[in-house]
């Protein structure tokens, strides 16, 4: 039997090696989001359709990810989507008329948020809402439209 | 005819009283009058023999199945041109499954069986009858910290294990095989999420953990006590605790990807 100080050595080493092996798994394995909390502030878009947006779907300028999608709920007047995003707090400068439309990372990926800036003077704030938006493209609905026009120029 | 019946009712109640006896022992270990001060020590004393030894064993095999992951991975990502998908099916495939139920495996193996032989020794050598005799209860002295290491212990070598093994997959993937550093890792962190993947895998460790230890802590205490005996019990936590664990896999599974 080892003496008892290295056994508790031992024993710290490996709970210590567990909690690192948790931290690892949080933050480089599953990339654990730090957007909430003092860095960011939030804003909220509304959209006619949002296609396959989920929550955690990246929010980006240019191509360049600059925050993430933290609730979709649905707008129980007007029936619309309203998705609200945290942003990095750098990114504070963005014009009060930046509109937002969704994207789609290649044919059949996953769907992201483009924000694209405006004009404005003034910046937008934290808690605004981006009403001008595009919505997500329904592949179903442009087969759909193609199949409509195509069987009416035969005609 | 009537003879076969009664044999497979007298099995069918000789396994209710098996699952009723060790239920009540169950509770009987976790129920005491809470004396974690004095615990404390034959815990630790008890990780140490129960997870620190088994690390070796846990780490090496997260590394080897990481790296076959990788390995299998790539070649059959590659027909399809997304071999940048790599690290998101390798952690996913770790953290949901791989991780919890093979460590739990080895954990059976390593860790189960020398629970019960050594608990099953004392109950044939009447160490444990002779410590009644002296007024301490065996169920607090080793039962009991025998059994709060291996919950412990449980989900520590899970997530020690899944660490090892996205680690195995990188050095297969990224340094070996050539996929793009940054894009094995930001697909992975894009696909694995905290609560709904890695949570659910920690809680598995921690439900495997109390099961195989408790089957392991019951094979031994209600061992028959002759050497063949000890070696009966030693086989039956093996075998029960692997096939609890794959099966409970499964129930677990089912609910949380049920919403839960």
């Amino acid at each position: 039997m080892l003496n008892k100080r290295i056994i508790e050595l031992l024993v710290g080493l490996f709970i210590l090696v567990g909690i690192i092996a948790m931290f690892v798994l949080a933050f480089k394995v599953s990339g654990l989001s730090m957007y909430s909390g003092g860095g960011s502030f939030h804003v909220a878009a509304v959209f006619d359709n949002i296609g396959d947006l989920k929550v955690r779907a990246p929010v980006t300028i240019a191509g360049v990810r600059v925050g993430e999608v933290d609730s979709i709920a649905i707008d129980n007047s007007t029936f619309k989507a309203e998705v609200g995003m945290y942003i990095d707090k750098k990114q504070d400068k963005l014009p009060a008329d930046t509109t937002a439309k969704i994207l789609t990372a290649g044919l059949i990926g996953a769907n992201y948020i483009e924000l694209i800036p405006g004009y404005n003077e003034s910046n937008l704030k934290e808690g605004a809402l981006i009403i001008d938006t595009q919505p997500a493209i329904v592949l179903e609905n442009l087969v759909g439209q193609l199949i409509y026009k195509l069987s009416g120029e035969k005609k | 005819m009537i003879g076969w019946i009664e044999k497979l009712g007298h099995a069918g109640l000789l396994f209710c009283e098996h699952v009723g006896v060790s239920g009540l022992f169950l509770l009987r270990t976790i129920l005491r009058k809470p004396r974690v001060i004095r615990l404390f020590p034959l815990v630790v004393e008890q990780v140490y023999s129960v997870g620190v030894l088994s690390f070796v064993i846990v780490a090496l095999s997260g590394l080897f199945i990481g790296m076959v992951l990788a390995l299998q991975g790539y070649n059959i990502l590659e027909r399809f041109g997304s071999v940048e998908q790599l690290g998101q099916l390798v952690a996913l495939s770790v953290v949901r499954e791989l991780g919890p139920v093979i460590g739990g495996l080895l954990f059976a193996g390593r860790a189960g069986s020398s629970l019960t032989a050594e608990i099953g020794l004392m109950q044939a050598t009447e160490q444990l009858a002779s410590m009644e005799m002296m007024a301490v209860d065996p169920l607090w002295r080793i039962i009991a910290p025998r059994f709060w290491a291996g919950v412990i212990s449980m989900p520590v070598l899970i997530a020690i294990f899944c660490v090892v093994a996205v680690f195995g997959s990188y050095l297969v993937g990224v340094e070996w095989l050539g996929v793009d550093a940054g894009q094995f890792w930001s697909n992975m962190q894009a696909s694995v999420n905290f609560r709904i993947d890695i949570v659910n895998g920690i809680i598995k460790g921690f439900v495997f953990g109390i099961v195989i230890t408790w089957i392991a802590v019951y094979q031994g205490y209600y061992a028959i006590p002759t050497a063949a005996g000890i070696g009966r019990a030693t086989t039956k936590t093996v075998v029960y605790g692997s096939l609890v664990v794959l099966g409970l896999d499964f129930i677990l599974t089912s609910f949380m990807l049920g919403g839960w």
